[in-house]
């Protein structure tokens, strides 16, 4: 078995907690991390769920080093990058994206989508960016016209798919998307969730999707990480943990869901 | 919605136009002075004194907008004070926003301690009253031009950096920031690349309306004797002296009051204009 | 008798480009309407045109909204907004925002009661913690001192249901009150809503995009897309077989994780298509 693309280990953040801060002095820090342990194997599509507060969206974010942890190990294919500076960080930086939730504030306002989607590839040094930003598009399923436009031209759905270009078009090793498709109409959810299972089989991309709702990733993840309180309360292949959910938390979860059937009784 | 757009774009086209206007005769008036203006703006004729305007009984047509105290040629003098107050406007209003920008950007963006030392900086020179801080400031350079200058900037730079800095700091909270960290771009390249060009239209709004404060600092410095030699011509020590004969000459005070208010008026109208005209989501 | 009808409402933006078109539908008391759509669907705008607070881009250009079979658009201004105030209460969306954080709760409830309907303060604090009890919320004598941050979504959520049951309305607006919220708070707070309309015998509209919601909370729905009316019906009715297609599309765009490969499919293009030329027909017969 090859080594997994990612190995955290003990993975432990926090923030100052500002409503907190005695009027002199610094302010404590809450834990929004508790210690987390878990791998991501090469191809996985890893599920990270949990409710506001579980510390779901900080996970992700110290995985791509958008921020820094306090203490424990990142792996990235056997590279420790959990405390390297920005400047060490760069080289690495191709081979991690993300996807952001909001794609109106994740799309610079000023720049047209072409410019948005060549803007990393050429600061990586990447050649041929025309070409390369015409793929990304057509990857996902946008017309090459769309380069012209503004964000605040496109609707939601088309915003999120240039985000999804911009981070596959440097041909990525991982791409973590977070609540891609929470802002999103169910039309339009179901299409952005379509693109991306389609975009993880041609591509073989490794993906972590951080979600607040167990139910629009069953068919996209093969393996689902629960958070509650900033601890992993269960860590389950897809199908397992929707047949045989063996946290009392994912139990909670899953009953909270409301299907779309009358039937379905709330105890 | 494109039409309800377009009823809210035309007025401040109309602003634009105008305020746009009015300052485009000023740089010509200041630029073409000495060749349009009708007299000698320092030429004294004490049988022409307190000439009145041209449309009131007595005036002499040689004297467009009347004479003053001394009979010399208001016009000219107003066209020559132009000179003055748009330089300042124009050089000390742009130092200024070069100054306080950068320093609003490194402290909004950067963040720790630059953000600390810069913005205490700012509330230590906000506590000072700044008409007496420029008083105190010309008493140490001396007058002139150059001080003139000095002063603003070092008295105004505080107005850009607070507000760069809030709206850099709201900026830098955005995911397209968070983004181009994941693209790879360094620190200096993000606060260029992407923030400073979503903080410009602040930026001008800001600066233009700094340029109308330039002319307004100018003016008070001139009415307390402190800006330039004495015998330049200014719209300030105009007012100054008008505010003596106010009874007797009611014009001398009126006519660069009006260029004054008419000139900061604009300045502000055209930074609001330009506002909107830099921002892609509402042109 | 229905308690709340609206007929034939047609709002415009000021430049006439139409939020509504000729809008129909009735809620009796007791009875849970929900109004379902996508964004743009004019959904949130048939409460606003009911409470009076249209945006001040948009204009009721028609139709007539009947309360207690008298037209609220006929009325006088001034009589037309205290029978509103009495008869009418909103549950907002974002249960962060529609509470002023820097004041306490307990006026923030007792308000309305003290200045529209005339209560005594004592009287109205008294039925406020009354109230605060009745949406399951401990010790409500000290979350009445509290101010809004120190209490978590779910909390606030339950104290603006408690103050829009406060002045006994007969008719609640409720607009998309869970969607800031967590699943499993969404299900509480689904479940109070539903208890208090129950044992107030309110009359209420639900305003959604969640079809999962939908199931759990009212018995009718109405379907809309465009300010249009596309479909009406009862919940069992609509959940066994929709009519319309691009209801039935919504229905299969709606996540359900007990049936995965039947759930999540896109919209196709064709039924947009189709379901944009009906309301195109329908605009021009209006307007020959």
């Amino acid at each position: 078995m090859s080594t997994p693309l990612y190995q955290l280990r003990d993975l432990k953040v926090s923030f100052p907690d500002l409503a907190h801060k005695p009027l002199f002095g610094a302010a404590p820090r809450t834990e929004v991390l508790k210690g987390l342990t878990f791998d991501v194997a090469k191809g996985d599509v890893l599920g990270i769920v949990g409710g506001s507060g579980s510390g779901k969206s900080t996970l992700g974010r110290a995985m791509i080093r958008l921020l820094k942890p306090d203490s424990g190990s990142i792996l990235f294919e056997g590279t420790e990058i959990a405390q390297l500076g920005e400047d060490a960080l760069r080289p690495l930086r191709k081979r991690f994206q993300m996807i952001f939730q909001d794609p109106m504030s994740s799309l610079n306002p000023r720049r047209r989508v072409g410019g948005i989607i060549a803007g990393p590839l050429s600061l990586q040094g990447f050649d041929d960016i025309p070409r390369r930003v015409d793929d990304a598009l057509e990857m996902v399923g946008l017309p090459k016209s769309f380069a012209a436009r503004y964000p605040h031209e496109l609707s939601g759905g088309q915003r999120q798919r240039v985000g999804i270009a911009r981070a596959i078009a440097l041909k990525p090793d991982f791409i973590l998307a977070d609540e891609i498709v929470s802002g999103l109409d169910v039309s339009s959810q179901a299409q952005v969730l379509n693109l991306l299972e389609q975009l993880v089989r041609d591509l073989g991309l490794t993906l972590a999707f951080v979600s607040h709702d167990l139910s629009v990733i069953r068919r996209l993840c093969s393996r689902i990480l629960v958070l509650h309180h900033g601890e992993i309360v269960e860590n389950a292949a897809t199908a397992d943990l929707f047949s045989n959910p063996q946290a009392d938390y994912t139990r909670t979860l899953l009953d909270a869901i409301p299907l779309p059937d009358p039937d379905q009784i709330w105890a | 919605m494109r039409d309800a757009r377009g009823q809210i774009r035309r007025l401040p086209g109309l602003r634009l136009w105008l305020s746009g206007g009015w300052l485009l005769i000023l740089v010509l008036a200041a630029v073409f002075a000495p060749m349009i203006s009708p007299h000698d703006p320092l030429e004294q004729d004490l049988f022409a004194a307190r000439l009145p305007p041209f449309w009131q009984q007595g005036a002499d047509p040689a004297y467009l907008l009347g004479t003053d105290s001394l009979g010399r040629d208001l016009l000219s003098r107003m066209l020559y004070g132009a000179r003055l107050a748009l330089t300042v406007a124009l050089i000390a209003g742009t130092l200024t926003c070069l100054v306080g920008a950068s320093l609003g950007l490194i402290a909004g963006y950067y963040r720790g301690w630059a953000d600390l030392v810069i913005s205490r900086l700012v509330d230590i020179w906000m506590a000072f009253p700044p008409v007496l801080f420029a008083i105190l400031l010309i008493a140490v350079l001396g007058t002139g031009l150059t001080s003139i200058i000095v002063a603003i900037v070092v008295i105004d730079w505080t107005r850009f950096s607070r507000v760069v800095r809030a709206e850099a700091m709201s900026q830098g909270a955005m995911d397209y920031v968070a983004s181009a960290q994941v693209a790879g771009r360094s620190r200096l390249g993000i606060a260029l690349a992407e923030i400073l060009p979503n903080v410009l239209p602040t930026i001008v709004a800001l600066l233009t309306l700094e340029m109308g404060i330039a002319v307004i600092v100018e003016a008070i410095l001139s009415f307390v004797n402190l800006s330039i030699s004495t015998d330049q011509p200014t719209w300030g020590g105009m007012i100054a002296e008008g505010r003596t004969s106010i009874y007797q000459a009611w014009w001398v005070l009126v006519f660069p009051l009006a260029a004054l208010f008419l000139t900061v008026l604009s300045f502000s109208q055209l930074g609001e204009g330009l506002k909107d005209y830099f921002d892609p989501v509402l042109r | 008798m229905s308690y709340l009808t609206i007929k034939d409402l047609t709002v415009r933006l000021k430049n006439g480009a139409p939020l509504l078109r000729k809008v129909s539908l009735a809620v009796n008391s007791g009875e849970v309407r929900a109004l379902v759509g996508e964004s743009g669907a004019g959904k949130s705008m048939i409460g606003k045109a009911v409470l009076g607070i249209l945006p001040r881009a948009a204009k009721l250009t028609g139709g007539e909204i009947l309360l207690d079979g008298e037209d609220l658009l006929r009325l006088p201004p001034k009589a037309r907004r205290a029978k509103i105030g009495a008869k009418v209460a909103l549950i907002p969306q974002d249960p962060l925002t529609a509470l002023n954080p820097s004041r306490r709760v307990g006026p923030q409830i007792t308000d309305r009661l003290v200045d529209i309907l005339g209560w005594k303060r004592e009287t109205a604090e008294a039925r406020a913690v009354e109230l605060l009890d009745e949406v399951h919320i401990q010790s409500p004598e000290r979350v009445m001192r509290s101010y809004p941050h120190e209490l978590s979504g779910g909390m606030r959520q339950r104290i603006l249901i408690a103050s829009a049951f406060a002045a006994e309305p007969k008719l609640i607006i409720a607009d998309e009150p869970t969607t800031a919220l967590d699943v499993t708070v969404q299900k509480q707070i689904l479940k109070l809503i539903r208890e208090m309309q129950e044992r107030h015998d309110t009359a209420l509209l639900f305003v959604t995009h969640d079809l999962g919601v939908v199931s759990k909370i009212s018995q009718s729905l109405t379907v809309l897309y465009a300010g249009k009316v596309i479909e009406e019906t009862d919940v069992r009715t609509f959940f066994a077989a929709p009519k319309h297609a691009y209801s039935r599309a919504l229905l299969a765009a709606t996540p359900k994780y007990t049936d995965p490969d039947g759930s999540l499919m896109p919209v196709p293009d064709s039924i947009i298509s189709e379901v944009e030329q009906e309301v195109a027909a329908f605009d021009a017969q209006l307007t020959r």
